[in-house]
């Protein structure tokens, strides 16, 4: 300790303590990223999965992602997206992409189930991300009401309160949730993909996400309790509504109640 | 009925005891009198004179509806945790207001219906003044002697705004609760004074703990009161003006031409009252409105896509959504002294309702000093027979179109597939040059029909039969109008430019030119009708038609 405290002035020091002050952070930031991102891969693929999937990959998706998805000028790399992204992607259609445009259109499934998780096999393989979510985290038997209340705070300035869609900018938009299986739920948020932002294990913990698949599954299964919900788009339907069908009624009533004078 | 006449008569007995009772009632408050003046009252006949009435029946049905509200209602803004029989919000933290809103939708017998109820009919409430007002407008309505009552109705429908506005209000969801930041941004917005009536307002910084209570009071209390105020003033004048008619044969601006009110008339709206209640129920019954449940407690955090206000408020939230932040390198934001000037709120908030409002209420008084008309009006103009006023009309109601549509713009995006940015850069060409294309456009078309009608009136209508002469031309025979249908065509005025004319010091003043341009922009381009003579000169072509007409059925007959 004295000779520590002798050399305190030495010249230096002070970039002595800087670099030590930047290992710590940049480790501590490292084991906190992996916390939330790294425990990809462990999803059981076999060798033979990633073997057919990246011959899918060079077939399929090599013109825009690259060669060993290295990314191309046309699509961005994939090294470290994690199989949820591919089962994301592929399994709702959106790749691959028919067009380029302002964001990915959902389309028919272009892969079956196999090749999608042969496709995911091989991504994963590339580098550590985000993996399938277990069954466990999509029973849709979490809590409803906490559920709701991390949509409203973290999803409903896009996607509306009642899940409804809502627009960006410049084209682009955020789909409406209805008839969106749970694990594409959880793996949306995970990955983030098109415009949506990622929501890893620090923002929203896997718990608070199976309470917002089980939210919005509820939302889904309970119907609208006063009746057809018009869209569940707000006061917009609402008022076309009654300037179209109310008023609409209430003047052919008018035109009924005077066609004949007393 | 006089004292003295009481005592000369024998006194009136009645056979049944009904009768006695009634007649003990009529001689105490002169029912039998009110009702004889009352339904005598000659009512014209067309279903766009009915608008008014449903205006008024939705109020009745928001007051009845509304009253069953209040008895579950608790517009506390103290914290509470939900424990009702929705399992989705669950527990989760809300205010007393929002709990007892839901209560009432889940767990009050029929409460949902009546929330529903309420809600449509206060839509349909706005939506009816409006009609009603757009009828008054294109029919010239307003003019000698009816220009207050067309201010009382200006005035009703700024307070069914507000009551509309402070009962979105009421459920302290998320959706009114961000109608309500926007408010509290427009009134901050306000140079000067704006914060301070904002902590007034909140009693302090929003969204406060009283701001739930005090709305409640005026949209239960202060706003119904004045709406009743003026609606009692707006039939009374009804009353004192007579109803005005649509033009038509023996109807002029001497009389009123229709039946009396009792006793068909008054049954027919007394049914018609239950036709707007019964078509309001079906629509509560069938199609949610204000799925509050859906937008969970207020939070000033979060802020859901599609979040609109209700039809009538969605013109100024669309006035927000057009203005830019900055053109080019042109800021609308100043700070002046240490405070700030944000025109970019302050203008659209205020500005285009405030130009709109102001022309309503002052359009009857410019009309009739461009016009110089002092006359009293009781028989309607068709609109295409007043093309200038028609087309201010419509310009009118096109910029009011273009700010309604931007509020729903992000919707249009999302429905039709194209660009928020695109919309937004439309409507905001639109909200300038819409107005204009509008007057260019409905001023021709009005011509145009009136051009149309002259012609019927001329020559009568076509009958689409073609008839070949003996010297081989073909003519398409043209059937005459009877003479009702030709009044309606001919019986109109037709005003003339009014030139400047000098004041008693023989001075044309500034102003009196002024008014000589404005006239002669409203009445240069004009169609005239077709006078009597023109008729007669048309007849006597008609007389050939008529000729080979007769000849051509004699042929048919000999074949």
């Amino acid at each position: 300790m004295k000779a520590l405290s002798q050399k305190r002035r030495h010249p230096l020091a002070a970039i002595a303590l800087l670099l030590m002050g930047l290992l710590v952070t940049g480790g501590l930031y490292a084991v906190a990223t992996t916390m939330n991102q790294a425990k990809a891969s462990t999803t059981n693929f076999t060798e033979h999965d990633t073997e057919e999937g990246g011959k899918l990959f060079a077939a399929n998706c090599a013109t825009c992602h690259g060669m060993g998805a290295s990314g191309t000028q046309d699509g961005p790399s994939l090294v470290g997206v994690g199989a949820a992204s591919v089962d994301f992607q592929v399994g709702t259609g959106r790749m691959p992409m028919q067009m380029n445009g302002p964001q990915a259109q959902e389309k028919p499934v272009q892969f079956n189930e196999e090749q999608t998780r042969q496709l995911a096999a091989y991504v994963a393989s590339l580098g550590p991300g985000p993996s399938i979510p277990e069954a466990g985290l999509l029973d849709e038997k979490g809590n409803a009401a906490e559920g709701g209340e991390l949509f409203r705070v973290n999803c409903a300035m896009c996607h509306n309160a009642a899940a409804a869609g809502g627009a960006l900018t410049r084209g682009k938009y955020a789909p409406p949730l209805a008839g969106v299986s749970g694990q594409h739920i959880y793996e949306a948020m995970a990955t983030g993909p098109q415009n949506m932002p990622v929501f890893n294990d620090a923002n929203i913990s896997p718990e608070g996400k199976r309470d917002i698949i089980t939210y919005l599954k509820q939302i889904e299964t309970n119907g609208s309790p006063g009746g057809a919900d018009l869209g569940a788009l707000g006061p917009v339907a609402e008022g076309l509504f009654v300037w179209i069908a109310g008023l609409g009624v209430i003047i052919a009533f008018t035109i009924w109640l005077t066609s004949r004078t007393s | 009925m006089s004292a003295a006449s009481r005592a000369e008569a024998p006194a009136y007995v009645a056979k049944t005891k009904v009768g006695r009772i009634t007649d003990f009632v009529d001689e105490r408050v002169g029912g039998s009198g009110i009702l004889r003046e009352f339904g005598r009252k000659v009512f014209p006949d067309h279903w766009s004179f009915m608008f008014g009435e449903v205006a008024l029946y939705s109020f009745v049905i928001l007051l009845l509806s509304g009253t069953f509200l209040t008895f579950f209602f608790d517009p506390s803004m103290a914290e509470t945790h939900y424990d009702g029989s929705f399992t989705g919000l669950q527990n989760v933290e809300m205010s007393v207001a929002y709990s007892s809103s839901l209560d009432i939708s889940f767990d009050v017998r029929g409460g949902l219906f009546m929330r529903q109820v309420h809600h449509w009919a206060a839509l349909l409430f706005v939506a009816s003044i409006a009609v009603h007002m757009l009828r008054v407008f294109f029919t010239g309505a307003f003019r000698k002697p009816r220009e207050l009552n067309w201010v009382v109705g200006g005035v009703l429908l700024i307070l069914a705004m507000a009551a509309g506005f402070t009962g979105y209000s009421l459920p302290d969801d998320l959706l009114s609760g961000n109608g309500l930041r926007i408010i509290d941004g427009v009134i901050k917005s306000i140079p000067v004074i704006g914060t301070y009536i904002s902590f007034f307002l909140f009693g302090g910084e929003f969204p406060g703990t009283v701001i739930i209570g005090r709305l409640y009071m005026l949209h239960i209390l202060l706003v119904p009161a004045l709406i009743l105020l003026m609606i009692v003033l707006h039939l009374f004048m009804v009353v004192v003006h007579k109803h005005t008619q649509y033009p038509g044969p023996g109807r002029n601006d001497g009389n009123v031409v229709g039946y009396p009110l009792g006793p068909v008339y008054a049954a027919k709206a007394g049914g018609f009252f239950f036709i707007v209640f019964g078509v309001i129920a079906l629509m509560a019954a069938f199609f949610t409105i204000n799925p509050i449940w859906n937008y969970g407690p207020y939070d000033p955090s979060p802020v859901s896509a599609g979040t609109q206000p209700d039809w009538y408020i969605g013109f100024v939230d669309g006035a927000l959504r057009l203005m830019p932040g900055v053109i080019g390198d042109f800021h609308f934001e100043y700070v002046i002294f240490g405070y700030v000037l944000t025109l970019n709120v302050l203008l659209p908030a205020l500005v285009p309702a405030g130009i709109l409002f102001t022309v309503m209420f002052m359009y009857p008084w410019i009309e009739r000093w461009i016009t110089k008309d002092n006359r009293e009006h009781h028989v309607l103009d068709r609109p295409r027979n007043a093309p200038t006023r028609t087309a201010i009309g419509m310009a009118g109601f096109t910029w009011y179109c273009v700010m309604w549509a931007a509020a729903g713009s992000d919707l249009i995006a999302t429905h039709f597939n194209v660009s928020l940015n695109d919309v937004t850069y439309w409507l905001r060409a639109l909200f300038f040059i819409g107005p204009v294309l509008a007057f260019i456009v409905t001023k021709r078309v009005a011509l145009a029909l009136q051009r149309k009608d002259r012609e019927i009136a001329l020559h009568g209508r076509e009958t689409g039969r073609i008839v070949r002469l003996p010297h081989g031309e073909f003519i398409e025979v043209h059937a005459p109008l009877d003479d009702y249908k030709r009044y309606k065509l001919v019986g109109f005025e037709s005003p003339a430019p009014l030139p400047a004319v000098p004041n008693e010091h023989g001075i044309v003043t500034r102003k009196e030119k002024r008014r000589a341009a404005l006239s002669k922009l409203f009445f240069e381009d004009r169609v005239a009708p077709a006078t009597p003579g023109e008729l007669e000169a048309a007849h006597g072509h008609h007389g050939e038609h008529e000729a080979v007409e007769t000849a051509e059925e004699q042929r048919s007959l000999t074949h």
